[in-house]
């Protein structure tokens, strides 16, 4: 997928979890990326920000560094 | 299965705990008080003769010829007008009554043409019935009474005909019209023996008749009578299944001669219709048995060559093979399947099943992605359950009625008859929609409040509407206290009370003037049950499930949940999206909406099924075309589905089907989709198997077969065989199985059988040992979740804005009489009141732009263009214009774009930004799409298979 458009559905999740009150954003926006987005499109959006990660909100960009550390797919390639 | 018929009372029956007793012919009988004397004879077995009375009708009390003997009463009483009381008397049968019914006979037959044996209703006329009953043998007064003949009999409606020489002016038909259907279409117009039924249009066709059939329904003689039965005469076997067109889920009866259909019945004991119908599910099940039904499997290697009909065995082997080649070429998550809202829950099981235990990955998605999965997600968040709260019939108790981008009247007519019946009695209604929806004024009904905001403002609106409710002090406490979790709502409210959620910022956004918002809010906030209904409108955005989450938190926050009357209820689209949804599906949920990657859940599956299954979510149907165009994603099977058509940005829809080396469609029709097929597995309509639809209340009705499948085999049995071909030990003999399965592995399914099916009729989940009946109504000590959840909203208003080069705000909807994509209902007799997509367009806008009403247009966005007719309406505010998405020629998709919901992907439809101006021709898409239709769609026949 393009990394724009993952960049883009990444800020929208950061957005709404920007403003909830019980939940570490960051953790929030982690955990929905991991129930909703394929291996596929992870693996996508780390190599993007692995690149620098341009386009990422910060809560965004937070919560997808958070899952990486956690998510056995970061280590995967691209293709796979 | 011999023909039957379900009984008539006479009048409606009552509940409620008062019962009266009174004696009839000697019997003493217990009913419930308010009862008529006549329903009470019937329910203890004596029909007391009747004309104008029938149960689905209030009392009317003018045919005169139910009248009854009551000891201490003078005269004679008609029973169907007559209450039970206690103590009450009643004969039904003495030689007073008897003579009194004769003579009121006489005078009937008097003014009604003896054609009997020749008359279409023969065998089926309560006239003839009754003329039996009162022993009628002489008629005083001749033949000779006025007997219209000289008034020709109206077949301008294309399913039935209206005769006057039949008529014997009972009314039932206008009484259906009105309390039954609610359209007010008919009158009696004249006196005496003038008297006659009139549409106050030219005819049926011209006037405000929505051929619901609720007037053919009441008829009691061949007044009003289907255009099949006079065809084909009279049914002899009949068969209760359930409609396949929207998600009200009516039950029916299919009428049959052998194995052909004569006509469609609704079900008194349909507990979503009560007897009702729509023009859809009533009359336009032709397309079932129509020519361009594609009736044996087909193959190619690419689709620019023909389609060569094959066996079966040999689409299994070569689909099978190829799935299998894809998979060693590219990976195991090159391929994955869509399951079909229009197949049954077995059907939906065995794909997802298929996906997870056959393909060993998650790529499995359902259409509900591209309507009501922001639905799912937000009612799971705040209750805990992915459903409406609500059954049908608690409309019935609501004092106020939000609609909230829905079109009932169009969308889900059978409901809409009944919302309309509580809104003509006394309920409150408050429209949020952009449009001027049928619903905002119609016959004894107008709107208190038309919410008429622009599209993508709907979380500002819901956030304002709770902003008055929490800053007038109109929050039900003891309901926030007692049911939700009050950290949240705190946090909530102290969002909510922020400045920026006041009226008079949203007015700015929205549109909506800030004293309409404040009376609404007070309205829903004291005006009794509250009840929340809504459609599309409220999911297809890029905030669709905060607004979901919105409209839950306004309804915690005034105690408007748990009963009858109030509720968050999506009406659901088409008939089985509910039960998809529920069936697993998704690509991340099991049956239940259990996550893949819960272990315990896939414990069970992976113990029942004898594999191991993926605990990583799979591609949803966007991410799947994503992936198909950058060629990574190479197969895909999907049942009954027509993305090509209805999925949003349709070049990029086309061009992921065009990237992927094997696409199996599974449908009636060679559908826009199977242009870029290279397996075609022919379908079975509702009509040829078994199963069960899950409808919006989340009622289970049994889907019965009533002809063998024209093409061999039912869905389910397609799905078994490409299964087995790829090597899938699935071993059922009949759908019940599937359920048994679908009941050990879904908790709140747990219940469901067929034989409990059988025994009740339909059952709305969950239905397990806490719930063995099932459950109406959900949420009603405490929710789902345990307390309810107040989620924060705020309003992010969408990318897609306006700019100086698409200037208009294009919505989409639909149309009473045409069902989604149309395959079917262009295949009816329904295209007379939809032959093509317009685009509605208001006046200041149109004038602007030198548009005349009937020019064709160009309608212009990012994504694509198309032309269609305008249509100058009123409806629409400025600046924003519609369409309906029934015609694959219109190509409305090819203008929306690919946005989507921040949580579930579900597209976007209701806001794409476009400009519209005069035109000469067709788009370029259109017109190549017309050359190249053809094309993909040539079948090479055998000699033999072409006859």
């Amino acid at each position: 997928m393009s990394a724009v458009k993952l960049v883009r559905m990444a800020n929208q999740i950061a957005i709404f979890f920007r403003t909830q009150p019980d939940e570490a954003g960051a953790t929030a926006v982690a955990d929905h990326i991991k129930s909703f987005w394929n291996p596929v499109m992870r693996r996508e959006i780390y190599a993007h920000l692995r690149a620098g990660g341009e386009g990422l909100e910060p809560l965004a960009r937070a919560g997808l560094e958070a899952l990486m550390a956690r998510d056995p797919v970061a280590h995967e390639s691209v293709t796979k | 299965m011999s023909l039957s018929r379900e009984k008539d009372f006479g009048t409606p029956l009552r509940t409620g705990s008062t019962m009266v007793t009174l004696s009839i012919d000697g019997v003493q009988t217990r009913v419930p008080a308010g009862t008529s004397v006549m329903a009470a004879a019937a329910k203890m077995g004596t029909q007391i003769p009747k004309l104008c009375a029938t149960d689905t009708l209030e009392a009317f009390g003018s045919c005169r010829l139910c009248l009854v003997e009551i000891e201490g009463r003078r005269g004679t009483p008609a029973s169907c007008t007559t209450p039970v009381e206690d103590g009450m008397v009643v004969r039904t049968q003495t030689k007073r009554v008897a003579d009194l019914r004769r003579g009121v006979m006489e005078l009937y037959i008097s003014d009604h043409p003896l054609d009997c044996l020749t008359c279409s209703a023969n065998g089926d006329c309560e006239l003839q019935d009754m003329a039996g009953v009162v022993g009628l043998r002489d008629v005083r007064y001749g033949q000779d009474g006025e007997q219209h003949r000289t008034i020709a009999a109206d077949d301008s409606n294309p399913y039935f005909t209206f005769d006057s020489s039949k008529c014997i002016v009972c009314s039932r038909c206008v009484r259906a019209c009105e309390d039954v259907q609610g359209t007010f279409a008919l009158t009696i117009d004249g006196r005496g023996l003038g008297s006659l039924v009139a549409t106050g249009g030219p005819d049926f066709l011209g006037s405000e008749c929505v051929s619901c059939g609720a007037c053919v329904q009441a008829c009691p003689t061949a007044t009003l009578n289907e255009k099949s039965i006079i065809e084909m005469g009279a049914p002899t076997r009949s068969i209760d299944t359930t409609c396949a067109y929207c998600g009200v889920g009516c039950g029916f009866r299919a009428e049959m001669q052998g194995d052909k259909v004569v006509r469609m019945v609704p079900s008194k004991a349909g507990k979503a219709n009560e007897g009702h119908s729509c023009v859809k599910g009533r009359f336009a099940w032709g397309y079932a048995t129509h020519k361009d039904r594609i009736t044996k499997p087909m193959v190619r290697a690419k689709i620019t060559d023909p389609w060569r009909e094959v066996t079966w065995d040999e689409a299994f082997a070569h689909a099978a093979s190829e799935f299998r080649r894809i998979q060693g070429a590219y990976g195991v998550d090159s391929i994955g399947a869509i399951t079909s809202s229009r197949c049954t829950n077995e059907e939906t099981f065995l794909v997802q099943k298929l996906v997870r235990a056959g393909f060993g990955n998650n790529n499995v998605d359902t259409c509900a992605r591209v309507c009501h999965s922001p639905t799912g997600y937000g009612l799971k968040t705040t209750f805990g359950t992915s459903a409406g709260t609500q059954d049908f019939k608690s409309v019935a108790l609501s004092d106020v009625i939000l609609v909230i981008g829905a079109n009932p009247t169009d969308a889900h007519p059978v409901f809409a008859s009944r919302m309309k019946k509580r809104l003509r009695k006394s309920a409150k209604l408050i429209v949020i929609d952009p449009r001027r929806i049928d619903l905002f004024r119609t016959a004894h009904i107008e709107a208190d409040h038309h919410l008429a905001l622009k599209p993508g403002t709907n979380v500002a609106i819901i956030n304002a509407l709770a902003h008055v409710i929490i800053t007038e002090g109109l929050v039900n406490e003891a309901f926030v206290r007692e049911r939700c979790d009050l950290g949240d709502f705190e946090s909530w409210a102290r969002f909510i009370a922020r400045d920026e959620n006041a009226p008079e910022a949203v007015e700015k956004v929205s549109g909506v003037a800030t004293s309409e918002i404040r009376a609404a809010a007070r309205l829903f906030a004291t005006g009794g049950n509250g009840a929340i209904y809504y459609g599309l409108g409220v999911t297809e955005h890029s905030q669709g499930s905060t607004m979901v989450m919105g409209m839950a938190n306004l309804a915690m926050a005034t105690g408007n949940l748990g009963r009858a009357g109030v509720g968050v209820n999506p009406l659901r689209g088409q008939n089985n999206v509910q039960g998809a949804c529920d069936m697993g599906s998704f690509p991340h949920e099991f049956s239940g909406y259990r996550h893949v990657s819960d272990d315990a859940t896939r414990d069970m599956f992976e113990g029942l099924w004898g594999v191991s299954l993926s605990p990583e979510p799979g591609l949803r149907i966007p991410n799947m075309l994503d992936e198909a165009v950058e060629g990574r994603f190479k197969g895909l099977y999907i049942q009954g589905e027509d993305i090509a058509q209805s999925d949003p940005d349709t070049q990029h829809v086309t061009r992921g089907l065009r990237n992927m080396e094997c696409v199996i469609v599974q449908d009636l029709f060679l559908n826009e989709t199977a242009k870029y097929a290279h397996v075609f597995f022919p379908g079975s309509s509702f009509l040829e198997k078994d199963g069960t639809f899950t409808n919006a209340e989340r009622r289970i009705s049994r889907v019965r077969k009533a002809m063998a499948p024209q093409a061999g085999l039912a869905d389910w049995e397609t799905t078994l065989g490409f299964a087995k071909a790829l090597g899938c030990v699935f071993s059922y003999a009949h759908p019940s199985q599937i359920m048994d399965e679908i009941a050990a592995l879904t908790p709140t399914f747990a219940g469901v059988s067929y034989a409990k099916l059988d025994e009740l009729g339909s059952i709305q989940w969950p239905c397990n040992d806490s719930a063995p009946q099932g459950t109406p109504i959900m949420h009603v000590e405490r929710f789902v979740r345990g307390k309810g959840k107040f989620m924060i909203t705020d309003f992010v208003p969408t990318d897609e804005r306006t700019t100086q080069r698409f200037p208009l705000i294009l919505t989409t909807g639909r149309i009473l009489s045409q069902y989604n994509v149309g395959v079917q209902t262009q295949r009816t007799a329904n295209t007379i009141w939809h032959d093509e997509d317009v685009l509605e367009i208001h006046a200041f806008d149109a004038e602007n732009r030198g548009i005349r009403d009937g020019d064709l247009v160009a309608i212009q966005s990012r994504s694509g263009e198309v032309a269609l007719h305008a249509r100058i309406s009123e409806r629409m505010q400025p600046g924003v214009v519609y369409t309906t998405f029934h015609h694959a020629k219109s190509g409305a998709n090819v203008i929306t774009t690919d946005y989507s919901d921040w949580a579930t992907n579900c597209p976007e439809y209701k806001v794409t930004a476009v400009q519209v101006q005069r035109t000469n021709r067709w788009s370029d898409w259109q017109e190549e799409d017309r050359a190249s239709g053809d094309l993909l769609r040539i079948i090479e026949r055998k000699a033999d298979a072409a006859e």
